[in-house]
């Protein structure tokens, strides 16, 4: 499914973001840089905050008064999408990177028709011609997602929970994007829904061809639907890389903890990992690495100095003193709180 | 159902909450004007047991009775039939009385106050059992003065040596906040102080941790399961995660729409799932390795609500295994199909 020979079609480079607050500015995403190639999945993880939304807003140029672009390109095939007038990005928007928003799913606009509400996403593209054009499209996106097109003409009330949610992945699939974000698009929903949610998903993006970039807290679901993992602390990309490779053997401390502190139905059962502590406050974070405060690796020089990139096979680290691929992931005494 | 000495290694005395047919219906579509005529059948003949020190997980998806049967548990709302006995502590009538079980329904007066002592509950959303307004102190010292435990000056050291227990410390610096000067993790962390300050034999906890990010939650997870061990406590969790489940609880009991279908050790009920709910329910869960492979849950249909639900097995219209058999019969009985291993289904 993955090419790793075809050229991107999307890249971040340097991208920083700030929000203006009355105690200051949030620095909400700082350097971060990632690329994705056609028919890619990556996974965005990180603890609530961390900045994943706000990367996603950036990427769709969706952003609140507030936030203030410090740095950085957003290329989509070699366009820079952050430089572009708001004219030019209404056309980018929606045709070249679509977005399935976290809490879509009260998204639908109560007193319109389901399928009337993509007709008309459609139409204010100019991607079908005619209603009835645009009428087959939905009819045809709404079989993609598992709907029957029979509900195109029923409102959001009438839709469950997981019916709602893939009328809202129709809707992002409504002009044929390049790129679909899809943030925590199955957090609201019972296993047994989001599985099925989910495997349509990578059906879709398989026969589409698509780059799609998943922002989960949960890092079951993103082992399972991505091939590439980004993890994010404190508006920082902090390791990058092959799924099963940072699954593996995490370089970063915080990638290793994270995964540590998550149960599963699977394998041995162990003691989950006490993540102590809490994320830092983004006006303010602490000088150096922004995890020492939590870590148990830290050095003096994490307290000084931004950590170096550390590269090993498909994944990179900035960390200073990265795990050894042996390591096992990290286990704090049993019970400790 | 038959209220049978199921799935509890230990002996009579040891049990501290029995359950056997409990039963909660709620009416549909009543107005002013018109009786109900539908009922959703919530908690449809559950029965179970607990122990001392037990921890037992309740897992099933949105709406399929786990919070009813916990408020049913701590007499936030009674049953429609159905019932519940505990042997708990300050519980019985006089001497030579206290192992003699007693009935949930018969509960009330001082003995009423004894329960709310004894058996607690923690919600999903630590702000519902809070008042903004008062601060952590009064939130947690509030039981015990209705319990009346200790003096008042006797309670500002029971308050700090909770908080101290939950990880909020020093606790002079936590004694005096409102709810909103804490986060999530520390709200759940005095929630659950509350719940322990009175010293209860037995607690409910409804998804205490889904509403917390990863850091806070493994370290709710792991001091729920650290003080319930230490002060011998016994629990019911509640939780749609079943690895969560897993991670708290010696056993799960398996819901779908009001019936539980499967009961049993937990690692015995993961390795070996009998009922095809749990089955499908297992095969969906996602696992935290990109190298694990999943077959899709075998499951039809979706999920729908137990309103007059028809008289034959409640998962009959989703179930791959379907016979003719199960249409044209009453829901199956809940039987031990293999030591401590309980199922509702014809074709296990
Ligand atoms: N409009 C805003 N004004 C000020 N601060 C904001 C704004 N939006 C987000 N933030 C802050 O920016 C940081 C990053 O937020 P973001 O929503 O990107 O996080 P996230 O990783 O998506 O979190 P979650 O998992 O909770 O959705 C947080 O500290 C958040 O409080
Ligand atoms: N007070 C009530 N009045 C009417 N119906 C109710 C009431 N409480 C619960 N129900 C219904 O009873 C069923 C079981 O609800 P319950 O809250 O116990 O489910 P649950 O398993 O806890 O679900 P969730 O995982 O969403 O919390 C649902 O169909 C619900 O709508
Ligand atoms: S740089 Fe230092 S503090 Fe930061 S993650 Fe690495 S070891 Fe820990
Ligand atoms: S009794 Fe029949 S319908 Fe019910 S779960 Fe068993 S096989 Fe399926
Ligand atoms: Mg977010
Ligand atoms: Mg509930």
């Amino acid at each position: 499914m993955t090419n790793p020979q075809s050229a991107p079609v999307l890249k971040v480079v340097d991208l920083s973001l700030r929000y203006l607050t009355r105690g200051g500015a949030v620095k909400a995403v700082q350097d971060v840089s990632f690329e994705l190639a056609e028919g890619q999945a990556l996974g965005l993880v990180g603890e609530s905050g961390c900045g994943k939304t706000s990367v996603a807003n950036c990427l769709m140029r969706l952003l609140p008064d507030n936030a203030q672009l410090v740095a950085g390109q957003v290329l989509i095939d070699g366009q820079d999408i952050l430089s572009l007038t708001e004219d030019k990005i209404r056309e980018y928007r929606w045709q070249q990177i679509a977005m399935v928003f976290q809490a879509a799913m009260n998204a639908l606009d109560p007193v319109y028709k389901v399928g009337q509400q993509v007709v008309e996403a459609i139409e204010a593209h100019g991607v079908e011609a005619t209603v009835s054009l645009a009428r087959e499209r939905v009819a045809r996106l709404f079989r993609m997602v598992g709907l029957d097109p029979a509900l195109m003409d029923r409102y959001p009330h009438e839709f469950s929970g997981g019916m709602r949610q893939r009328a809202v992945i129709a809707m992002a699939l409504a002009c044929d994007p390049r790129v679909i974000i899809a943030d925590e698009p199955t957090t609201a929903l019972d296993v047994i829904v989001q599985d099925r949610i989910l495997r349509e998903l990578k059906g879709i993006q398989q026969q589409l061809h698509m780059a799609v970039i998943y922002i989960s807290h949960d890092i079951a679901v993103i082992a399972e639907v991505t091939d590439r993992i980004g993890v994010m602390y404190a508006g920082r990309l902090v390791e990058y890389g092959a799924t099963e490779d940072v699954f593996r053997a995490p370089l970063h401390p915080y990638t290793a903890a994270l995964m540590g502190s998550f149960p599963s139905i699977a394998g041995e059962k162990r003691v989950l990992a006490n993540l102590s502590g809490e994320p830092p406050n983004l006006i303010d974070p602490p000088p150096g690495c922004p995890f020492h405060p939590r870590c148990i690796h830290a050095t003096e020089v994490c307290r000084q100095e931004i950590p170096p990139r550390v590269q090993r096979g498909s994944q990179w680290a900035d960390c200073w003193h990265p795990l050894e691929e042996s390591a096992v992931p990290e286990s704090v005494e049993a019970g400790e709180v | 159902m038959e209220a049978s000495l199921a799935h509890t290694p230990s002996a009579e005395t040891e049990r501290l909450v029995s359950v056997s047919g409990l039963t909660r219906q709620f009416p549909v579509g009543r107005s002013l004007f018109r009786r109900a005529t539908s009922f959703i059948h919530a908690v449809d003949d559950v029965s179970f047991q607990l122990s001392r020190g037990d921890s037992l997980g309740l897992v099933g998806e949105s709406g399929c009775g786990k919070t009813t049967v916990g408020k049913l548990l701590v007499k936030l709302i009674e049953p429609t039939s159905g019932h519940i006995t505990y042997r708990l502590p300050g519980l019985d009538v006089g001497e030579g009385t206290e192992n003699v079980p007693v009935e949930s329904a018969d509960i009330s007066g001082g003995q009423l106050r004894a329960f709310r002592r004894q058996v607690q509950m923690i919600f999903q959303d630590p702000y519902e059992s809070m008042n903004p307004r008062r601060t952590i102190y009064d939130t947690i010292a509030e039981p015990l003065a209705v319990q009346g435990m200790g003096t008042v000056l006797d309670r500002v050291d029971m308050v700090s040596e909770i908080l101290m227990l939950v990880g909020l410390t020093p606790p002079a610096t936590f004694l005096f906040r409102h709810p909103h000067e804490l986060s999530g993790g520390q709200r759940q962390r005095v929630a659950i102080a509350r719940a322990l300050v009175v010293e209860p034999s037995f607690v409910v906890a409804d998804e205490p941790t889904s509403m917390l990010d990863v850091s806070s939650r493994t370290g709710i997870m792991n001091l729920m399961q650290q003080l319930a061990h230490g002060l011998g406590i016994a629990y019911l969790y509640v939780t749609h995660d079943l690895a969560v489940a897993r991670y708290m609880c010696h056993r799960i009991a398996v819901m779908y729409l009001g019936k539980i279908v499967e009961l049993g050790e937990t690692e015995e009920l993961l390795r070996n799932p009998l009922h095809p709910y749990t089955r499908a329910l297992l095969s969906a869960v996602p696992v935290p390795d990109p190298g694990h492979r999943r077959e899709p849950p075998n499951i039809v249909g979706d999920l729908t609500a137990p309103i007059d639900p028809p008289a034959r097995c409640r998962f009959y219209d989703r179930c791959p295994l379907a016979t003719h058999h199960c249409r044209d019969n009453p829901h199956p009985a809940f039987e031990e199909k293999a030591p401590d291993h309980w199922v509702a289904c014809y074709e296990v």
